[in-house]
């Protein structure tokens, strides 16, 4: 019988290799004339593993990693196909520790199938959503998604089944729905790892979405950075328009070209009809005006994704997961300087120390960690202090953070928080719309203020006008680009007064 | 890298013509058949699509992507975000620019690569990230720049 090996074609496990070892086992296979089929997957997240292949055995799959092009000749001779012991065997992927303790909900196909295989979606699971979408009817769906308790996974947490209702109830003969797969927030990944490894699941989300709504056309705006995405993105409508399976739903894929401010909603919606992308002011709303003036449901892309599985397994065993108003499943992305980096789907309410002690492992290179950003670039800086912060909207609400679409980025001890602070500000400058202008000045008056800061030059003068400034940044600008630069500045004066020239215990 | 054309550059714009928003599309493939978006592309584009020369622009200018001008012969971009940067991201990059001789933006006095920064690639668990000519690189290191610099004939 056929022995199937999978390596992933996930960006992360190709910028690390996995190409190389793909080609490697592909010649020894070829050499050794061995009856092996190579077949490409996304990634399963555990990066530190990268590149990780498995093997297919009569006991399940045996995973190895990380593998290098050089091993795989020992490997294949070692006995790879019969998923032998060998010092880069790691057992079956389902009881590392780091996939064992996750709840795979979103990302439950991820890693495991051929992304561009219909075949492979519809064994794992695949169109039972949009199937019982269709006997709920659309009002049903958006109830159903409601009772789902989602909320929207690109950072502002809105409910899903709000939204949508707001956008089946607008009157129009045309809408939309928009996939943001936008993605610019360091440390997060999520979308282009469902859009290369399982991109059936946004296809499926964004056809429930548009049957929900009545929408007929949906896009999905993808950031230029993500090629590979791009192209699977791109061959998975493909397949999906070919097998018949959008039904009468139009889909297209939309290229961003390197602007963050357009992951804001309205942004994005400027960018598609062709113009600079500058955030327009709401009301309108995009559920009632949006693309080109017609009601828009626009959502994340991990939003849309997760649509298919609660459909498919009921609101209620979605509802069940998480704590407070946080329901469901976060994929949060460890990143940065950590020893176990990687995608961690869970219900809401681990710890930040849980996340980053324990799953994480602590720092790659062994120094104590000394700050976490969590959500990307407007995201708080969290000192051990705030460790036991429970990953939720409204716990890091209250602790001046936000948890956004789930990025966390481990700093160890060497860090500069005032180095820190100065790049949320040079950052919201580079990145401004232009439209507010105490995002586009304020910002650059910000990085001059914090320079004379770090040269000691009055500081607590410069301090208090750090402060003021973000005061307002805060209440005056449209959206959050501005809004939320004080999230990181703040935090960072807050946290760790010492590396602004202060001692700890100036600042409360 | 085709030069100037306008025929071209028209073909482009027909090929985008049933389009809503055709815009960035359209701009999408001038700067991938030229390498850069020249300004007579945005004189045709904007006859095209009965716009402004200044909207069109406006555009090109908005957007990170859209050159000014032809870059090298390979683009190296590498990423300044936070995730790379608690991983060394910027000490990284300095040794790249020393060694290529260049700054952020710059191409080298051969043509053989530009140098430019990015704001994440997501490949924040595999920091630092660059990406060169649209190919993925993680876990930069001196071994991996080696590389890096042979790929681009430096
Ligand atoms: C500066 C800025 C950047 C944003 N970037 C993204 C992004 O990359 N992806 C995303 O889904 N949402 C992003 N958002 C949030 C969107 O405006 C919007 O809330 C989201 O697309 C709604 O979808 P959701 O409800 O499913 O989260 C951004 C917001 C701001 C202010």
């Amino acid at each position: 019988m056929t022995t199937r090996i999978f390596v992933p074609r996930d960006a992360a496990a190709r910028a690390v290799g996995a190409d190389r070892v793909a080609e490697a086992l592909q010649a020894e296979v070829d050499r050794r004339q061995l009856d092996v089929t190579l077949v490409r997957t996304g990634s399963r997240g555990l990066f530190w593993l990268e590149p990780m292949i498995e093997v297919e055995t009569s006991a399940g799959r045996v995973a190895y990693g990380p593998v290098k092009a050089s091993d795989v000749p020992g490997l294949v001779e070692a006995g790879l196909s019969q998923g032998v012991a060998h010092p880069l065997r790691v057992g079956r992927p389902e009881e590392i520790p780091f996939l064992q303790r996750q709840t795979r909900v979103t990302f439950a196909r991820c890693g495991v199938v051929d992304p561009l295989s219909l075949h492979d979606y519809r064994a794992h699971g695949g169109y039972r959503g949009l199937a019982r979408a269709r006997d709920l009817g659309p009002a049903g769906t958006i109830e159903e998604v409601t009772a789902s308790g989602l909320r929207g996974r690109g950072g502002a947490g809105f409910p899903a089944g709000i939204k949508w209702k707001t956008a089946a109830d607008a009157a129009a003969d045309r809408k939309y729905v928009v996939c943001n797969a936008d993605e610019g927030d360091s440390g997060t990944y999520a979308d282009r790892m469902l859009m290369e490894g399982d991109p059936f699941s946004v296809i499926e989300g964004m056809t429930i979405a548009g049957y929900a709504v009545g929408a007929a056309k949906g896009y999905i705006y993808i950031r230029s950075e993500y090629p590979d995405a791009i192209r699977t993105m791109e061959r998975a409508v493909a397949v999906a328009r070919a097998a018949g399976c959008l039904n009468g739903f139009d889909l297209e894929i939309r290229v961003g070209a390197g602007a963050y401010v357009c992951g804001e909603e309205t942004a994005l919606l400027e960018s598609i009809e062709g113009r600079r992308g500058q955030v327009r002011p709401k009301p309108p709303l995009p559920a009632h005006k949006g693309l080109f003036g017609c009601p828009t449901v626009i959502n994340n892309l991990v939003t849309l994704s997760t649509v298919p599985a609660i459909l498919a397994d009921g609101a209620k065993a979605y509802a069940v997961l998480g704590m407070g108003r946080s329901r469901g499943t976060m994929p949060i992305q460890i990143a940065g300087n950590v020893r176990h980096g990687g995608l961690f789907e869970a219900p809401f309410g681990l710890t930040l120390g849980e996340i980053v002690d324990e799953i994480g492992g602590g720092t790659r290179n062994g120094r104590p960690i000394r700050a976490v950003q969590v959500g990307g670039p407007l995201g708080a800086y969290f000192p051990r202090a705030l460790f036991d912060t429970p990953f939720d909207y409204e716990a890091y609400a209250a602790r001046d953070g936000l948890i956004g679409h789930g990025g966390v980025v481990v700093f160890d001890d060497s860090v500069d928080m005032a180095r820190q602070a100065r790049f949320a500000l040079e950052f919201c400058g580079i990145e401004s719309c232009g439209k507010c202008t105490p995002c586009r000045i304020g910002s650059v008056r910000g990085v001059e203020t914090i320079d004379r800061i770090i040269d000691g030059d009055r500081r607590d003068a410069n301090l208090a006008l750090i402060e003021d400034l973000c005061q307002t940044l805060k209440f005056g600008s449209l959206c959050a680009l501005g809004g939320f630069t004080p999230y990181p500045v703040m935090s960072a004066i807050r946290h760790f007064p010492e590396d602004f020239g202060r001692p700890r215990h100036a600042v409360a | 890298m085709a030069t100037w054309s306008e025929a071209e550059a028209r073909e482009i714009v027909r090929r985008h013509s049933g389009r809503e928003g055709p815009l960035l599309p359209i701009l999408h493939d001038v700067q991938a058949a030229f390498g850069w978006v020249p300004p007579e592309a945005v004189r045709v584009v904007a006859d095209a699509l009965n716009l402004t020369r200044a909207e069109v622009h406006g555009v090109v200018s908005f957007y990170h992507d859209f050159r000014a001008g032809p870059a090298g012969r390979h683009v190296l971009k590498l990423c300044r975000a936070e995730a790379c940067q608690s991983m060394g991201s910027e000490a990284m990059a300095q040794m790249i620019l020393d060694r290529f001789g260049v700054a952020w933006g710059d191409t080298t006095a051969d043509g053989a690569v530009t140098v430019e920064p990015i704001y994440c690639l997501g490949l924040c668990s595999c920091a630092p990230a660059a990406m060169l000519d649209g190919e993925p690189i993680g876990r930069l290191d001196r071994a991996v720049i080696d590389d890096i610099a042979r790929e681009v004939g430096r």
